[in-house]
This record gives C-alpha cells, structure tokens and sequence, in this order.
C-alpha cells in the first residue's frame, strides 16, 4: 500500500505536465501532446510546422517545467526549514526568506540593473533567515511559537523595505516589480528556465545526499549533539542551500506562499516521517502541485491569475486546518 | 574505566558553584549510580561530561584518555545518552528512532548502510523489542520508550552508557524491568554504566557503586550494603527514615512521624 502511495506520488509531475500541456486558452488534443514530443525525440511523425508544436515548445512547456522546478524547490526547503528546526508549522515564506529574497530582486530591478538579480535575491534571503533565527534563539534550543513570531517580524520589514523601493522606483519598472511581485509563470522562457534548473539544482542536490541527517538534527538539539552532530554547522549548510533553492526560484517568479509548508505535510501524512523518503517525494508533489495550482490560474478565467492567489486561497486554511489538529502540541515547546 | 577528577562546574548567574570538587571512577561491567535529591547537580554532572557544558577546573578520562577537548563526534564515540525527557516532533518509527544511534559513523552526505541497519536490529532484538519496530514512537508507551532509547545508545556501540533519571516516570514493574535490562547489558556487553536516580531504594538494589551527592559535592561513595545508613540518609534527603534488613538489601522507609499531629 505504502510503496503504491509512494510510486503514485514519484511520477506525479509526468502526469500532471501532460494535462497542463493540452489545457489552456488554445485548446490542443492530448494525442498531439504526445506525437509532438515523441517527434521532438525520435522524429517518426510527419508533423509539419503545426501551431500546437509552437505552442507546446515555446511556451506551455517551458512554463511547466519552471513551475514544476518552482514547487520542488519551496516543497524542498519547506521539508528542510520544519526538520531542522524542529517546527512542522514553519516554511521559506513564514521565516522570510521569500521577502528577503524578493527585496534583493525589487532592488536590483529598480535601481542596479547591472547587478545579478539571483545573487541579491540570496543574499538577502540569508540576511532574512538569519535575522529570524537568531531574534528566536533567545535561550539555547528555538521554541516554535518564537519562531514564528519573529518570521513574521523578519517579513513584514523586508515587505516595508520593498514597499520603500516601490515608492521611489520609475514608473516602467513599477510595473514590472508590481507584477513580479503577485508570483507568476506568465513571463515563463527558455532564458529563466535555465537559470531557474541550475539555482535549484545546486541548492537541492546536497541536500538529496544528506536527507538522512534530517531525521537526526530533528530530534532535540542536546540530543543530536550526543549522537556526535555539530548542530550550528549543518543546521548552516542546510539554511544555505535551501535559501539558495528559494532566492532562485523567488528571482523568477516573484513571491509563491504556502506550499512549502502545505507538500511537506501531504507527504508526511501519507509515506511518514523518514526524510530519506519525504524529501525526494516532497520534491515530486511539489512540482505536481505547482503545475496544477499554475494550470488552473490561466485556465480557470480567461486572465492569467496570479498562481500565488491560488496557492494562498488554499494554503491559508490548510494552517488554520494543521493549528487546529495538533491543537495544544502545535504552540508547545 | 570512566574517571572524573577534581570537576568544578558554575552556571554563568550563580555566585556558588554548581558542581565541587567531584571525583569518583566507575568500572566497567559496572553499574554506577548516581544518587541524590532533585536539584543535587546530577543533571548537571551529566551535561559536563557529554561536553554540553564545560567544567571551568578539573578532567574526566575514558579508559585512560582525557576527553575535555573531545569534538561531539569523539565523543558520541565514546559515551552513549539516554536523555531525561524525550519529545519527538515528527511520529517516527522505532526502527528510524534506534538506528539514529549510527550518526557518528555515517557521514554527512550519506545514509545508513546495511551495516548501520544489522547494527540496529541486533540492538532491538537485545532489548526484546524487536516487534515493535514499525510502531511510531510516540504511539508506544513510556517503559516501551525507555527500552527504544536504550536500544539505540547499544547501537551507538559505544563503551560507556549514561542514563539520566531513566525510570523517574516509569511505573512500578517497568521501572524494575528496564534497570534490570540495564544491569543485564553492562554485564553481557563490558559497558559502564553510569546512572542517576533519585530513589535510595532502587539505588541500593542495583548500584554495584553508589555515589551520593548533595548540593554538588559527593557525600559518600561505595558499594550500598556498605554505605547506607539512616544517619547518611537522614543528612541527603532531611527526613527520617528507618533502615529494614531483607533478604539482604537495605530497605529505606520513611518514618512518618506526621502521624503524631493527628
């Protein structure tokens, strides 16, 4: 039952993409989908330059693939963030790492433009986290309420710092930022695709190799120090490539709340707790949940709604849900 | 052979300090206890040896070595913890719980080998709680607990164990089942056991070596038949207290003198 649920949720995105491929304002039949890629491979089809093959190649997949790169890095840090803090109610978003790193973005769009937007988008993200790690650690081990709080703190500052460079930007870049800002796939290419997959492959791919860890720095801290675990030093290289997985993923498509604290629970509700198997399917249903999320807000009207309303309008009561469950557990130490 | 010599410890605010002068050896094969009222500084002592906190004077030595400039790796090599109170946040199994016991001999970047796994159930079928191991910790209960705790400081393989308070919360029966697990294990496995209780009755049935502490300084040392006495124990825990000879075990009742006021 266990490995159906797991194998189900391993090659999600593949059915997922499909779907999202063929849906949209330009209705394309699901066989052509399919004779249009195997083409693109093997050329057997006689496939003249039909529109679908322009549509599909420039701009449906590589807005799938961004999403689903999009929702695998929040998914994947979201798993990281709750394991080594210790804090199942926290994410990128919570702890501020997503404002920090959207006002490393909003500065280098509005005023240093020579700049490298991912680079910034990090580094502020550090700057952010950091800053919530360390007004919570007030006494030795992080309680999880503080946490939060000062996530919240760390985030409304760096939303007020944005707001500041909204204020004194030109009007041409306002624009631009405002919509960057909302989270969204519409200015999907090639070009952030690329830079997309390389940012989250240098960030996910250490952690895939330590996931065990997880299971360790997760227990309580004086408890992982006398399993032999330097807790400060790999907590910090877990914060660091996750921020970096985020920062990229923040860099190209704005803000996207909530799912890196959403999959995470998915998962572990349905394949338990282990890291070593929550991680990499996290990484799955999190690009399965984005592509569908990123599917329904250009499907749904005949506007591009911003995916982060949608990921909002269902992962707002998906906490008050998580709160309500774990009751008491959920505020305590 | 764990050896602890001249150990001073003080928390950062405190004026007095915490723990003076403490000096005793455990054997190994051995059972030691460490006896004391709450608040006696056994926790403390405890901590200082793990390397949580750093004693400002004085030196422990494992097997001859001293340990006090050890990294958490050398450590966790060397001593095994069975801590206080465990919480877990997420419901992991067993089997996950025993074999993070294996963390100072699995790298960074990698996962438990078969190894790590044959080291794990060998430790949890020791313990005889080898059916347990797909059941969620938190769904298992307190003794159960204990013995996953234990099972995985065996697979840590390391020669010395230490215990803090291990069946404070435990009922009457677990409390007698898992010391005596403990006692079974230091035989069988050579390791020293280092255990703190703060009941004198379960102290004097399983310490091979009593240390008794109180307001961080040792009191009296040695094996229990020999150095419990009412007078020794009226002066550590300030009540009265009769001594009962049984079967050859000193039993300690409280002389309940309030009794009198009715």
């Amino acid at each position: 039952m266990k490995s159906i649920k797991i194998i189900i949720l391993f090659i999600s995105p593949l059915i997922v993409s499909w779907g999202s491929l063929f849906l949209g304002a330009y209705e394309i039949n699901p066989i052509i989908v399919i004779k249009v890629f195997l083409n693109e491979i093997f050329h057997i089809f006689n496939l003249k330059d039909i529109p679908e093959k322009a549509i599909l190649m420039d701009i449906r997949l590589p807005r799938v693939l961004l999403a689903g790169i999009v929702g695998a890095s929040l998914s994947g840090s979201g798993v990281v963030l709750q394991g080594i803090f210790r804090n199942p109610l926290v994410d990128p978003f919570i702890l501020g790492i997503s404002a920090g790193a959207a006002f490393g973005c909003a500065i280098t769009v509005g005023f240093f433009p020579q700049w490298s937007i991912q680079f910034n988008a990090f580094i502020f993200g550090l700057v952010a986290v950091g800053l919530a790690y360390i007004i919570a650690r007030t006494q030795g081990e992080i309680s999880r309420l503080p946490l939060i709080l000062s996530g919240v703190i760390v985030s409304a500052f760096f939303q007020a710092l944005v707001s500041i460079v909204k204020f004194l930007v030109d009007p041409h870049k306002l624009q631009a930022i405002v919509f960057w800002l909302m989270g969204s796939f519409s200015l999907s290419d090639w070009r952030t695709f690329k830079i997309a997959f390389l940012g989250s492959l240098i960030g996910l791919l250490p952690i895939y190799f330590m996931r065990w860890r997880l299971n360790v720095l997760s227990l309580s801290e004086e408890e992982a120090k006398s399993l032999g675990v330097n807790v400060k030093r790999e907590r910090l290289i877990f914060i660091i490539f996750s921020t970096l997985a985020v920062a990229t993923a923040t860099s190209v498509c704005g803000i996207i709340g909530w799912v890196g604290l959403m999959v995470p629970h998915l998962v572990r509700m349905m394949i338990g707790p282990d890291h070593r198997i929550l991680f990499p399917l996290s990484l799955t249903t999190g690009a399965s949940y984005m592509i569908l999320a990123d599917t329904i807000s250009r499907t749904v009207t005949s506007f591009d709604i911003p995916v982060g309303i949608i990921t909002a309008l269902t992962g707002a009561p998906f906490f008050l849900y998580l709160m309500k469950k774990s009751g008491k557990e959920a505020w305590g130490k | 052979m764990l050896e602890i010599k001249g150990l001073c410890f003080r928390h950062k605010d405190l004026k007095e300090d915490t723990l003076k002068d403490i000096e005793f050896s455990a054997e190994s094969g051995k059972v030691t206890v460490i006896l004391g009222p709450n608040g006696s500084g056994k926790s403390t002592l405890f901590k200082c040896i793990i390397g949580i906190w750093k004693p400002y004077k004085g030196s422990i030595y494992a097997n001859g070595k001293e340990i006090n400039k050890l990294s958490y790796l050398e450590r966790a090599k060397i001593f095994s913890v069975i801590p206080q109170e465990h919480e877990i946040t997420f419901p992991y199994s067993v089997f996950d719980i025993v074999i993070t016991g294996r963390a100072p001999y699995i790298g960074l970047f990698s996962c438990p080998s078969k190894r790590d796994y044959e080291k794990a159930k060998i430790a949890l079928k020791a313990l005889e709680i080898y059916h347990l191991k797909d059941k969620p910790y938190n769904k298992i209960s307190g003794g159960e607990r204990q013995l996953v705790l234990i099972a995985r400081a065996l697979a840590q393989s390391a020669p010395f164990m230490l215990l803090d308070e291990p069946v404070s919360h435990l009922d009457f029966r677990n409390q007698i089942k898992v010391l005596l697990k403990i006692k079974e294990l230091a035989y069988k496995n050579k390791i020293t056991a280092l255990v703190t209780l703060h009941d004198p009755n379960l102290a004097s049935f399983f310490a091979d070596k009593l240390v008794i502490i109180k307001n961080g300084k040792i009191v009296a040392e040695g094996k229990p038949q020999e150095i419990l006495n009412e007078k020794l124990i009226e002066e550590v825990y300030g009540i009265k207290i009769n001594l009962i000879q049984n079967n050859g075990f000193n039993l300690i009742c409280p002389v309940l003198d309030f009794l009198n006021y009715k």
